[in-house]
């Protein structure tokens, strides 16, 4: 359950319409069913009271969205923030992608967004999610009432929260939290114990579902190129299901690489993946590797800060280093 | 009777101000390294993109080598600066992924340095070799 009520934001939402300051609003509305939460925007109050939904299942991270809203007219919009939205929001503003001054952010705070998936696992035909006391009940149409605890059902993203800070916002509704020193890179941490053989293995079976709907290139808040690489035909691994296992490797390695020291960990990759891939491992990896070799660094923690990759200093460590550092590790 | 060795093939990202000089050098001082390794003459070595190099796996190369000024002496003040990072943090995600850290390599080589050049190219070489093929970042469909 979430701290904060959907009333509260209505109500703060229509407030801000009906005074002028915003001409829309950005939130999320009710998809296919409950759990199918979609991004919308809207532009009155009866609009809002009708569709408007906030709950466990509102993962979606606004931030991107802001590019192509703000861009579409005069007046300012209305977007609602969790933390970790928070940091993609600086993040886009350190690379100049949208106007700040057309955006009146509204800073909720988060306990964690359920992943369906894992109710689905063992549940299927899910009318309603409702929750009691940190249990989750599930009604579904074959298997009756189901319940799970609530902390089983939370992604890797939430169950390893790395800050429930906002880092930007105009105007904050409910209470601030910290920046948490959260087990975010014990997964990636696991893999590289492994030898090459089984990370082999592993990336092989994970990567080899992937169908290359560039779903997790859509929904990043740092892919916010206007031309795509992958848009390209001469690219190789243009938009169509990859041909070999070469291709999935690929585009894996370098939609990572290209947001490497970019992404926020904002974990929007995996929620979207419809395969399940664990997509957010080869980000933590570079994040990981960031922070180890070139000092800790958080992307979008400040507007303006200089991303490690566009940065260097004398002394940096050795690619040959950096490899032999993992042979240690294993 | 013949037996077929296996020759590994390899690509080499060379800068045009310093590793290409010293290719050149090494040629001009007939210093032997191995003819499987193709050199690639690139602007500076921050010219080369991460997907070049999974691209030229791709086409069918065991190995990998950039090769570029030495820190401090870019023509540019500060491109092998930024390779470092980038290479430091692409060969760290390939190893992640399983593939072996022996097939990419970064060397430092000065136009100064034919006998550097010549000796790298054959150790960088001989341990590909002992990798055999690439296996794991290949394209079935580069195969003849």
């Amino acid at each position: 359950m979430q701290e904060i009520k959907r009333e509260v934001l209505v109500n703060k939402a229509k407030e801000l319409l009906s005074d002028g300051t915003v001409d829309r609003v950005l939130g999320w509305k009710r998809g296919e069913f409950d759990y199918d939460v979609t991004p919308g925007v809207f532009r009155s109050a009866e609009e809002l009271d009708s569709g408007f939904v906030w709950g466990d299942f509102c993962g979606a991270n606004f931030s991107k969205y802001l590019v192509k809203e703000t861009a579409k007219g005069e007046g300012r919009v209305l977007v609602f923030l969790k933390p970790c939205d928070t940091y993609s929001f600086n993040q886009l503003l350190t690379e100049h992608r949208f106007d700040r001054e057309k955006v009146y952010a509204l800073g909720v705070p988060c306990n964690g967004m359920l992943d369906i998936s894992r109710i689905k696992e063992s549940a299927e035909g899910i009318v309603s999610v409702c929750e009691e006391d940190g249990k989750v009940t599930a009604d579904t149409l074959y298997d009756g009432k189901k319940t799970f605890d609530r902390d089983a059902l939370l992604p890797d993203r939430c169950s390893n929260c790395k800050s429930k800070k906002h880092v930007a916002y105009d105007e904050l509704l409910g209470s601030d939290g910290e920046v948490l020193d959260s087990g975010r890179f014990d997964e990636v941490e696991k893999l590289e114990k492994m030898t090459a053989d089984e990370r082999f293995a592993f990336w092989q079976g994970e990567l080899s579902r992937c169908i290359r709907c560039n779903a997790c290139r859509d929904v990043c808040p740092a892919c916010t190129c206007e031309k795509c690489v992958f848009d390209n035909p001469d690219s190789g691994v243009e938009n169509k299901a990859a041909a070999d296992s070469f291709e999935e490797k690929m585009f894996h390695i370098i939609r990572a690489f290209h947001v490497a020291g970019r992404c926020t960990d904002c974990g929007e990759c995996s929620r979207v993946c419809p395969q399940h891939i664990p997509l957010h491992l080869l980000n933590r990896k570079f994040i990981k590797d960031i922070d180890e070799f070139y000092g800790e660094y958080q992307a979008g923690a400040e507007v303006g800060s200089r991303a490690p990759v566009v940065n260097y200093t004398t002394d940096d460590i050795e690619p040959s280093q950096a490899v032999e550092r993992g042979e240690q590790n294993a | 009777m013949q037996v077929n060795e296996y020759k590994p093939l390899i690509v080499a990202f060379c800068c045009n101000w310093c590793s290409y000089a010293g290719a050149d050098l090494a040629g001009n001082n007939r210093l032997n390294y191995p003819a499987d390794v193709k050199i690639i003459r690139v602007p500076c070595s921050c010219r080369v993109n991460p997907m070049f190099i999974l691209r030229a796996f791709q086409r069918g190369a065991d190995g990998v080598i950039i090769c570029g000024c030495h820190p401090g002496d870019c023509h540019y003040t500060s491109g092998n600066y930024y390779t470092r990072r980038r290479m430091a943090l692409l060969f760290s995600m390939l190893d992640y992924l399983g593939i072996e850290r022996e097939r990419t390599r970064v060397e430092w080589v000065s136009a100064a340095e034919g006998a550097k050049f010549a000796a790298t190219m054959k150790d960088f070489a001989e341990k590909v070799a002992s990798l055999g093929e690439n296996k794991r970042l290949e394209d079935l469909r580069c195969k003849k």
